[in-house]
């Protein structure tokens, strides 16, 4: 399937997936994360429910220390 | 342009959240331009070591930075209503300090307290937009930093460049993230002016 991330096309293999499983394919180790899907907030507890298909937008924002 | 430019602003109320590096910049620019209601809030005192970068000066320290902001606003731009909060913001109090405002900037250091804020926001304020600042630590690298938004969410900064002893927040860097947010919060309120 393909995605928009960060604002970038991106190929995963298979028909969805969930924002856990994107985070593990793209090896986000980070803490601190905002996700969305499609410009709707995905909570960290909501994150292994979540389901990315095919043409969706999706955003991963590390937060960090600095201001 | 100018006088319809200070029309449309003096109507609108914006939030700054955090009064340090970029919380003040951010805020001293809003001013200028004649944004009419700035609600900031910060839990902190002015420490000698805030001064290379944050908008305050020598004969601040040690006075609260959330008072001291609005002190140097009102010399700037007295037309500028200034409401100010020494309070340590969370997901509570979020809610009632920034209800009314068009336009909230997240302009705290710590990136809990600006993931709690995003977060808070997005869920409790789905109508509001929100300009976070993300990767501004160091020097040089201008080009780096940048905007994008998705949705309400509009994130300034290179996004990599964590504060650390090695990459200290410093003026320049952080001053270019926070009147980079500035800029998007007037993109924002100046939408269809012409």
């Amino acid at each position: 399937m393909e995605i928009i991330l960060n604002n970038r096309n991106e190929y995963f293999d298979g028909e969805h997936m969930t924002i856990t499983d994107l985070i593990k394919a793209k090896n986000f180790t980070f803490k601190l994360l905002v996700t969305k899907i499609n410009g709707r907030l995905v909570k960290k507890e909501e994150r292994d429910e979540a389901i990315i298909k095919n043409g969706d937008d999706v955003l991963v924002l590390h937060m960090i220390s600095g201001g | 342009m100018i006088q319809k430019i200070k029309k449309v602003l003096r109507t609108k109320t914006v939030g700054i959240a955090g009064c340090g590096g970029l919380g003040s910049n951010c805020a001293v620019a809003l001013a200028r331009v004649g944004v009419g209601h700035l609600v900031i809030a910060d839990f902190d005192s002015i420490d000698v070591s805030n001064l290379n970068r944050q908008y305050f000066f020598l004969n601040q320290v040690g006075e609260k930075k959330a008072y001291a902001l609005r002190d140097n606003i009102v010399k700037i731009n007295p037309e500028v209503k200034v409401t100010a909060f020494d309070i340590r913001l969370d997901k509570h109090n979020v809610r009632e300090l920034f209800i009314d405002c068009d336009i909230i900037v997240e302009a705290f250091d710590l990136a809990d307290m600006k993931h709690m804020l995003v977060e808070t926001v997005l869920t409790f304020f789905p109508d509001k937009y929100i300009v976070t600042g993300v990767g501004l630590a160091g020097w040089g690298d201008s080009n780096a930093i940048r905007m994008r938004q998705m949705g309400q969410l509009i994130i300034c900064g290179d996004e990599t460049k964590e504060v650390s002893q090695e990459l200290p927040p410093l003026a320049p860097r952080v001053g270019i993230v926070a009147n980079m947010q500035a800029n998007q919060v007037l993109e924002i309120l100046l939408k269809g002016i012409k």
